[in-house]
């Protein structure tokens, strides 16, 4: 009995291990562990054994049996593991293949630099405040020291509504309403849209964008006013950035200046974006001007401020090396696409 | 403005320096080079020689062989040249083999110049090469007796004759000299003359500054015997002097005054007119020159002209004059428009014998106002403009008899007329060096500051502290202009740099940009990309755009003086240009476009304006490819979500638009407030703007959006019950719109509907023709039960009735 057993078992594994694939796992499960399979018949036969040794003789099938189902997991184990190795080996994707992708829309380049800028003055501590583009002769001349008839008001070439209002021609005209507001001290930047009397061509529009800063406090000094933009310089255009002031003239500021930051491109030596001078001019700016403080009644003796006025366009054509300025308007979307 | 480096160098004599040095010195110091060049920037190797033979080329009828000699000791070289207008013994420039000529005779200038190499002509050597004047990088204009065609010939010019052989020609030419360029700021008016830089220069290297002395002039003749003055308004005219030069003698003027005009860009013409223009750029002081036998009673009268009447202004045109405009007049007639342009009846013509010298000083304002009504820009009135100083004028006077004399151009007459009722006395600041230190952030000794100002003629009363301003500084006024100076000269850059140690502030955006922030955030994640355009249109946009003759987009704001028509209004909605920009794009072939604009739009009160408009910002999207009328709808549903206005806004069918299509508009409202349009843009206006796909647009007021009351987030439970889900399929006329079947699922269905979906819309075979199929799915869920199948069913059948009420019938 014993060695018929041991027989059964022996085949059956023999059969397990060449066995080629998964349903032949099912076959020899069958043929010796089903209702007609041969270890099943041989517990049918128990009848004919002694009932002294029949105990121990089930034992050993039910041996016989667990070896073999062992046998047959493991080796469907081993099917299983080889077919999901094709499988994953079958689904092998090419990886450089483009990836999906939601096509989201592209923020205006002149808006991504002003949140820059925007961000730095922020940290400083400016408020950022708007004002009207239709705007009174007087915020965007008068009040700014700039009387009728003087000969600066003809450099700005304005356009005109009627006499007395017009389309502001630099942000500076904010100063005055947020001076006119009388709470001090103010630190503030206003970007918006300007306008001047200017034929569209690759560096000139007759609509561009000035970020206007103003700051009125006690003992403000022309070291703020240079400290202040050094510090936004280096932070716009990166560490290592070298500033330049040079005298200029403003009716609103006195002493006024003129910013230039070392270019950007060739690091200060000179190449086609600061036409060989290594510098690059990127704002005006100066010390509020007495008389314009007066005028928006602060004691110029008690107060002093600086103020600036940042050109946008300017920036953005020379960060992203923008060479037409007409692209900014044109809206194209293989443009707007790229920043 | 302009000045050369040796017209400078005239008046400041020990200065020293580069181009380079001096364009950065002088920036530095506030009087701005905008960029030089120099004349001899491409010169090399260039000698006086002289021709000793010329022989004929052996193989060329047009060519010569000349042996030229290029120094005191004997040394020849060999040149064959075609210039026609050469001979034995004339002295001319060479160039030598391997030096350097600024440009061809014919091209002029090349970048770079061109380089001399020996070479061969037909065979016959050549070692260098005989320079034109257009070969040295000059021209005619500086050095007029220089041919039109040929070389230069030295030995013509009793200046240059002499020079000896093998001398470095572009020095004897004068040629070692820059020409700078500045940008004068219009409060420096001394700076628009050659002076007034060289005091710039001579502070700002710390050289001595030495101005032209001005000698006594005039024969024993009296002025008065010749002219008389007569000024009737003297607020414009604040000034008059005039002198007499008898007896002229018209010639060219010498050569070294034609080279200064010239690196000026002013043209010589003769002596007389040379030294008006030399004069004027040497103190900034326009100077005109009458023909005093052309004025009548020996008379001049400053007077306003009469309105409408003529006058013809020497360069011949005809000018119609108004009451405002100042004029020079003799004892009958007008002879020149004051600080403008004179006369063409008493201009110097080449028969003069006798003239007028006028120096004066004239309203700024007024001679603004009358060289833009008659639209004249001369040099003259470009100064005059600037306000000039009136003590100036009896100097310049007198420094043009001086050149008069030194030039013997004529015989100045003895005597000056000198109208100057009210003399303009300098101004006098008290200076406060701890005040400026305190302004600038310095700590300058006030030493340092005295010379400063004294460096550039301030005279300083150190006893009373005062600073006495001559008169042709007009800029300066109070403490801060003063503080100006000692920064300049100080130096901008040596000012440290701090930042601002005052109280704090707390920045920010405001409430506004923070919500337009997430505006271009939301429709950005859609695919829209952020355009600019003008904020002026054209006019014309109206009828392109299909609207009524009485639509209120139609009522813009009117430039009074645009760039052309197409610029000439201010927009009232920015679909023009938004239309524009996809005509563009489509043109550029570009697929599946979506643009957005954040645009001020500009709503008149009244016209024509009495006080500032409405200016307010939309939100215009604008969209062709992809995507249909529903795709913005959702664009526009979830941006209203995200800025938080997430209760259900209202779609009513028609916006009343006239240039959208008449049945696919619709108009926007929240919470009763009509807030925004959209639709598909009507195909008419689609061909006007030539986009040959569909077009959708949305215009979002968002002014009126921001101010509407904003849901605040609150946490409601998730779920714990579970749903029954009950699918509806209706049919009904296709004028019934969804959203009335909605509102009635809403409202029959009240708190049990948690939800519900449109899944299916159906027109076409299978149904009544005119008749559409709509699908929902509907969900019921009770927050704190499980939902009975009854319940539901009560609920639904409720709902089904009032639809069919409503003409919508269940499909089975």
């Amino acid at each position: 009995m014993k060695e018929k057993l041991s027989r059964i078992m022996e085949d059956a594994i023999q059969q397990i291990e060449e066995s080629k694939q998964l349903d032949k796992l099912n076959e020899i499960r069958i043929a010796f562990l089903g209702k007609k399979g041969e270890l099943t018949s041989v517990l049918k036969s128990m009848k004919d054994i002694a009932p002294e040794d029949r105990p121990k003789v089930g034992q050993m099938v039910n041996e016989a049996r667990a070896n073999i189902e062992m046998k047959l997991e493991e080796k469907k184990a081993a099917f299983e593991k080889k077919l999901l190795e094709e499988k994953l080996k079958s689904e092998t994707l090419d990886v450089t293949l483009p990836g999906k992708k939601l096509a989201s829309g592209h923020r205006h380049p002149n808006n991504i630099t002003l949140e820059a800028v925007e961000d730095i003055f922020i940290g400083m501590g400016y408020r950022v405040v708007e004002g009207p583009e239709i705007e009174y002769d007087y915020y965007n001349f008068e009040a700014l020291n700039i009387p009728a008839n003087h000969p600066a008001k003809d450099e700005q070439d304005t356009f005109y509504i009627t006499k007395d209002i017009l389309l502001r021609t630099q942000t500076s005209s904010v100063q005055v309403h947020e001076m006119e507001k009388g709470k001090l001290p103010i630190r503030m930047i206003a970007p918006g849209r300007v306008f001047r009397s200017d034929e569209v061509d690759a560096t000139h529009s007759p609509t561009f964008h000035q970020v206007e800063g103003l700051v009125i406090d006690k003992n403000i000094t022309f070291a703020d006013l240079k400290g202040t933009l050094q510090e936004f310089a280096i932070r716009l255009f990166g560490e290592g950035t070298k500033v330049k002031f040079r005298p200029h003239h403003f009716q609103f500021t006195e002493p006024s200046a003129e910013m230039d930051v070392s270019c950007f491109k060739c690091g200060g030596k000179g190449c086609r974006f600061c036409k060989g001078s290594g510098w690059v001019e990127i704002l005006g700016c100066g010390l509020v001007h007495p008389h314009v403080l007066e005028m928006s009644g602060i004691d110029p003796e008690q107060y002093t401020g600086f103020a600036f006025g940042i050109g946008l366009e300017r920036i953005t054509l020379f960060k992203y090396e923008i060479d037409d300025m007409r692209l900014l308007y044109e809206n194209d979307t293989r443009f707007l696409k790229q920043f | 403005m302009n000045t050369s480096l040796s017209w400078i160098k005239a008046y400041v004599p020990e200065l020293n320096c580069t181009a380079k040095e001096y364009t950065d010195a002088m920036t530095l110091s506030g009087t701005k080079v905008e960029g030089y060049k120099a004349f001899d920037q491409y010169l090399e190797k260039i000698v006086v020689g002289r021709i000793n033979t010329i022989e004929k080329h052996p193989n060329a009828d047009k060519l010569v062989v000349c042996q030229v000699q290029i120094d005191e000791d004997g040394r020849e070289i060999q040149i064959v040249t075609g210039a026609p207008n050469i001979k034995e013994g004339d002295k001319i420039p060479v160039v030598l083999e391997g030096g350097r000529v600024a440009g061809s005779h014919h091209d002029g200038m090349v970048e770079g110049g061109l380089k001399i190499k020996k070479g061969k002509l037909r065979g016959v050597e050549s070692f260098g090469m005989m320079c034109s004047i257009e070969e040295l990088g000059s021209d005619r204009e500086m050095y007029p007796d220089a041919p039109e065609d040929g070389i230069y010939i030295l030995s013509d010019n009793p200046e240059y004759k002499d020079a000896p052989l093998g001398k470095d020609a572009v020095e004897v030419l004068g040629l070692h000299d820059v020409n700078f360029e500045y940008e004068i700021t219009s409060n420096r008016v001394d700076c628009f003359g050659v002076l007034g830089i060289a005091r710039e220069a001579a502070a700002t290297f710390g050289k001595k500054f030495i101005p032209p002395v001005v000698t006594d002039t005039g024969n024993s003749e009296k002025v008065e015997d010749y002219i008389r003055v007569d000024v009737q308004e003297p607020a414009l005219c604040t000034r008059y002097t005039a002198r007499v030069v008898k007896n002229i003698k018209l010639a060219p003027s010498p050569e070294w005054m034609q080279r200064r005009l010239a690196s000026v860009g002013i043209r010589s013409i003769n002596n007389i007119v040379d030294i008006t223009n030399y004069v004027m750029e040497e103190y900034s002081q326009p100077m005109h020159a009458y023909d005093l036998d052309t004025i009548a009673d020996q008379k001049i009268i400053v007077r306003k002209a009469e309105k409408g009447e003529t006058f013809t202004t020497l360069d011949g045109q005809e000018r119609t004059l108004d009451d405002t405009m100042l004029m020079i007049c003799d004892g009958e007639k007008p002879i020149g428009l004051a600080g403008i342009m004179g006369g063409e009846n008493s201009m110097i013509t080449d028969s003069v014998t006798t003239m007028l010298f006028e120096a004066a000083t004239f309203d700024s304002t007024n001679i603004r106002l009358t060289g833009k009504k008659l639209g004249m820009r001369t040099d003259a009135q470009a100064k005059f403009e600037k306000g000039l100083d009136p003590n100036t004028a009896m100097e310049a006077m007198n420094r043009a008899c001086q050149l008069i004399e030194e030039l013997g151009a004529g015989e100045v007459v003895g005597g000056a007329i000198d109208y100057y009722p009210v003399k303009k006395e300098p101004v006098v600041i008290p200076y406060d060096a701890d005040k400026i230190n305190a302004l600038l952030g310095t700590d300058i000794s006030e030493e340092d500051m005295i010379r400063y100002f004294e460096a550039i003629d301030l005279t300083v009363d150190r006893e009373k502290k005062l600073v006495v301003v001559p008169t042709w500084r007009q800029d300066l006024e109070r403490l801060v202009d003063l503080a100006e100076e000692v920064a300049r000269f100080y130096g901008y850059d040596k000012i440290p740099m701090t930042l601002p140690e005052s109280s704090a502030t707390t920045g920010g955006l405001s409430e506004k940009m923070l919500m337009e922030n997430r505006v271009r955030n939301a429709v950005e994640a859609y695919g829209f990309c952020e355009g600019m355009t003008f904020s002026f249109e054209s006019p014309k946009v109206y009828d392109k755009l299909n609207l009524e003759a009485d639509d209120i987009l139609r009522k813009s704001i009117v430039i009074s003086n645009p760039l052309g028509e197409d610029y000439s209004v201010m927009r009232t909605s920015a679909i023009g240009g938004m239309l524009t920009s996809l005509a563009t794009n489509y043109n550029h072939r570009n697929k599946n476009v979506r643009l957005y604009e954040l645009a001020n739009v500009y709503f008149p009160k009244q016209l024509p304006l009495t006080e500032l408009p409405d200016e307010r910002v939309q939100l215009t999207l604008g969209m062709y490819g992809e995507g249909d009328f529903y795709d913005l709808k959702g664009v526009i549903e979830e941006l209203f979500g995200k800025l938080g206005f997430s209760e259900t806004a209202e779609y009513t069918p028609d916006a009343g638009k006239t240039f959208l299509h008449p049945g696919r508009q619709a108009k926007v409202s929240y919470q009763g407030t009509e807030v925004a349009y959209f639709g598909e843009v009507h195909p008419e206006v689609r061909k006007n703007y030539a986009v040959g796909e569909r077009v959708y647009l949305a215009v979002i007021d968002l002014e009126k959006l921001f101010v509407l009351p904003k849901k605040t987030v609150k946490y409601i439970d998730v779920p714990k019950f579970p749903a029954i889900v009950r699918d509806i399929s209706l049919m009904m006329k296709k004028d019934l719109l969804a959203g009335q079947i909605e509102a009635v699922i809403r409202k029959k269905g009240g708190k049990l509907v948690e939800g519900y979906e449109l899944f299916d819309v159906y027109e076409g075979e299978q149904i009544k023709s005119g008749y559409k199929s709509l699908a929902y799915k509907i969900i019921f869920r009770a927050k704190d039960r499980t939902l009975t199948d009854e319940e539901v069913s009560g609920t639904m059948d409720k709902m089904i009735a009032a639809l069919e009420e409503m003409g919508a019938s269940l499909r089975k």
